[in-house]
């Protein structure tokens, strides 16, 4: 076999049969392997927006399509989507939206700031097109009536895979935007609400008074060969077993 | 698309050993680590051992270093824009700090030069937070935990792991100040997955001798972009944006200090000066040249701009002649190609396993010495998994992990990779991933100290694009924590800089001209240009009918 594997997105020779897409209107036949994107650069786009991580996460390349015949909108992220015969398709790489400004520090988590901050979220009249029109198959309608109820925890769980890409705005007929709402939720949870990891400031307090400093002294004067043996070495360096308890403790405990 | 039925079938022998693998597993009898000379052995397979992939560089700072082409092609080459054409004295923008990149090192460097009374343009290619931090999925690491671990052992491992090399003042930086990242995120208003109590879950990655590895489920590195951003964003006022406006050059004052850059908006093709007290170079990696032909999980934007342009202005590069090879990346079905599958995987008990359904590796080795291993089993040893179009992976047995913790695991610690495969009818709570190494991550790049601070007064580096820290191979989980600690590091050094310093003078570019002299007496790079800006997807046949098109490079306009 070739080590050399093929770079993912030169587009693979076609051994696929081509469907026709119908990219803004436009026919276009491609090969009927490929996902909207690279169906797109095949058929000669070239993109700056639409276009970003290439994995499903960044949120850049949300899509809208129609299949013939049949009424109901569809959606896909562009780079995670296979082509279908008949798709009739539009990015949607940017949508306007309204962001609150907010200072992070001085902002209780507490339900009336976000209302202040979007008033806007009881003009939410629960049709769910924001739901059905999700690509990460998130709840947002269930994450707003979360927020409504002042119940961030919950909101913060449900609206935890958006990937922002502003297609529920799209939408929505209270005309808000529901992402940026649930960031601000996600962030008075995560910062202000779910409890604090006591260890971590520990350990920050430990390095600052230069408790382990003598250590990492030590390791940066010892030369390569000395660092390679206390690397190998079981007592010096001893693993942590992978099926272990989060309370383990090292039996060599000198540099701790 | 789900397996086919040949797949279906030797699938088969991975479920007969995986009661056995798993009851070893429980038992904590893991096939043993490889020792060093074990491990220099199996980097034979390593791509980057390759002696025909690279080159010496011909110009430049580093002139005489030996790397791989696709970098050599791009530092050899002509700037976008000639010298003669801009017009120097009048800046369209100034600030106090530019930040080049609007990934995790950026914006990072842009928070904290912001808290030093700076004011602060973020100039970003695509749009703000569109970078590879967004796609890191396994974890953040830092020693959290005072009863069984401290940043000396973190030390340990980032040396072991990146061969001893690593430049031993950042490896410090990057461990002292590990924890206190992690601290910043939280009080940010992360969510970092937690006990009831508090207390953040953390696991193994590759190479680490204690469980470190912080984690939001597997969508770490977007949990983190998302909050940092979002606080960017509360900072308008003295935080500007603007996108789809990459750097092309660098511009020096009369004194050789970075005194601001040049960009160019993608969409009008006009180009704007900026015109600023210090920069800081955040633009990330790669992935996106496709070194050896190889695929690659890294965003569209990881085409190596920030390494040419800081090179042209005077900036060596080093660690470049290795390159990351993530072990797993997806090799079916073909419309996933090369995208991550988190070590994460492997970090909670998944094994790699060959065509006979036998675990030929342990899963937590160094990435380097993962994907050689994978290499190997299947170009020498001929027990490669063929794929539909004629390629090769192994098996990463996610179904173990739901044998080992329950059922459920799968689907609730890895959403994001569960989601993907259902869509292809793949469930892999029930069925292994087809994989192979894929290109990852630039292990090298531009020379900085621990401060951010370059060769280049006023020019400070963070994040992938400088090299040091990780040696000649880095760990899972110091990508994300390595662009926060350099860039709040890079950030609050550039904004401290720009407070001391009177503001540029005679803006130059001077350092473009002599660089094109420099290529004209070699005789290379006179056909090129850079930077590349975009990857270059368009086919051939496509390119043979577009017969008014002109274009620069990669781009078309």
């Amino acid at each position: 076999m070739s080590t050399a594997a093929m770079g993912e997105d030169r587009i693979p020779e076609v051994k696929s049969k081509l469907i026709p897409i119908y990219v803004m209107g436009k026919r276009y036949d491609v090969p009927d392997s490929l996902t909207i994107m690279k169906a797109m650069e095949y058929a000669g786009y070239k993109f700056i927006r639409g276009c970003g991580c290439r994995g499903g996460i960044c949120g850049a390349c949300g899509t809208v399509y129609r299949l013939q015949g049949d009424y109901h909108i569809r959606v896909g992220l562009a780079c995670q989507t296979v082509v279908q015969p008949g798709m009739y398709l539009t990015q949607i790489p940017f949508y306007p939206a309204n962001r609150a400004v907010f200072d992070y520090e001085t902002t209780p988590a507490v339900p009336e700031s976000v209302f202040k901050a979007y008033p806007e979220l009881f003009r939410c009249v629960a049709c769910n097109a924001c739901t059905k029109v999700c690509p990460m198959d998130v709840p947002v309608m269930d994450y707003i009536a979360a927020i409504k109820r002042g119940d961030f925890e919950k909101a913060t769980e449900l609206s935890f895979d958006c990937i922002q890409c502003g297609l529920c705005a799209t939408r929505c007929m209270g005309e808000m935007a529901q992402y940026h709402i649930a960031q601000m939720v996600r962030r008075l949870y995560g910062g202000k609400i779910a409890p604090r990891a006591g260890h971590l400031a520990e350990m920050v307090s430990n390095i600052k008074a230069g408790k382990y400093q003598p250590g990492i002294d030590e390791l940066k004067k010892t030369d390569v060969a000395t660092l390679k043996k206390l690397y190998m070495s079981k007592e010096a360096r001893e693993i942590e077993p992978n099926m272990s308890e989060d309370d383990w403790t090292p039996a060599n405990r000198a540099y701790l | 698309m789900p397996y086919p039925e040949a797949l279906k079938e030797l699938i088969k022998k991975v479920e007969a050993t995986r009661a056995v693998r798993v009851q070893r597993k429980k038992a904590g009898e893991e096939l043993p680590f490889m020792s060093l000379e074990e491990r220099a052995a199996t980097l034979h397979f390593h791509p980057d051992i390759k002696d025909e992939g690279r080159r010496e560089i011909l110009v430049g700072p580093s002139k005489g270093y030996k790397i791989a082409h696709e970098y050599v092609d791009l530092l050899e080459a002509k700037p976008r824009v000639d010298p003669d054409k801009v017009d120097l004295t009048k800046a369209d923008y100034e600030t106090d700090v530019l930040v080049i990149g609007g990934g995790g090192a950026g914006t990072a460097a842009a928070l904290l030069a912001q808290e030093t009374g700076a004011k602060v343009i973020i100039a970003t290619k695509l749009r703000h937070g569109d970078a590879n931090t967004m796609m890191a999925e396994g974890g953040i690491q830092a020693a959290s935990k005072p009863h069984k671990d401290s940043p000396y052992y973190h030390y340990l491992d980032v040396m072991g792991g990146g061969h001893f090399v690593n430049v031993p003042d950042l490896v410090e930086a990057l461990v002292n100040e590990a924890p206190d990242v992690i601290l910043w995120l939280e009080r940010l208003g992360m969510n970092f997955s937690k006990y009831p109590d508090g207390r953040l879950k953390t696991m193994h990655g590759g190479g680490t001798s204690r469980k470190r590895m912080h984690f939001a489920a597997d969508i770490t590195g977007a949990e983190i972009m998302r909050t940092i951003r979002d606080e960017a964003r509360n900072r308008s006022a003295d935080i500007k944006v603007l996108e789809f406006s990459p750097a092309v050059e660098l511009v020096l004052d009369d004194r050789g200090r970075c005194a601001g850059a040049l960009l160019y908006n993608l969409e009008t093709a006009e180009y704007f000066l900026v015109k600023a007290k210090a920069v800081v170079m955040a633009t990330g990696g790669s992935g996106r040249l496709h070194v050896q032909q190889f695929m690659t999980t890294n965003h569209y934007g990881a085409t190596f701009d920030g390494a040419v342009l800081a090179y042209r202005a005077g900036v060596p590069v080093c660690f470049l002649h290795t390159i990351q090879y993530h072990p797993t990346g997806v090799v079916f079905p073909e419309q996933a190609e090369g995208i991550l599958i988190t070590e994460k995987f492997r970090g909670i008990g998944a094994n790699l396993v060959n065509i006979d359904g036998e675990q030929f590796v342990n899963e937590r080795e160094p990435r380097d010495v993962e994907a050689a291993a994978i290499i190997k089993e299947c170009v020498a040893k001929g027990k490669g998994v063929p794929t539909p179009t004629g390629r090769f992976g192994v098996w990463l047995d996610s179904p173990m992990i739901d044998v080992l913790l329950g059922e459920g695991t799968v689907e609730r610690e890895f959403p994001g990779k569960f989601i993907l495969y259902k869509r292809f009818g793949i469930d892999i709570s029930k069925e292994p991933m087809l994989i192979y190494p894929t290109l990852h991550y630039q292990n090298g790049g531009l020379e900085y100290q621990p401060n951010g601070a370059t060769r280049v007064p006023g020019l400070f580096v963070a994040g992938e694009v400088g090299g040091g820290v990780h040696g000649e191979n880095r760990l899972m989980g110091n990508s994300l924590l390595d662009i926060l600690v350099f860039g709040r590091l890079a950030g609050a050094s550039a904004g401290r800089f720009a407070k001391e310093v009177d503001g540029p003078r005679k803006l130059s570019l001077d350092h473009v001209r002599k660089y094109v002299k420099e290529l004209e007496a070699a005789g290379v790079g006179l056909d090129r240009i850079a930077p590349m800006l975009l990857p270059d997807y368009t086919l051939p046949d496509v390119k043979s009918r577009q017969l008014t098109a002109h274009y620069a490079g990669t781009l078309r306009s």
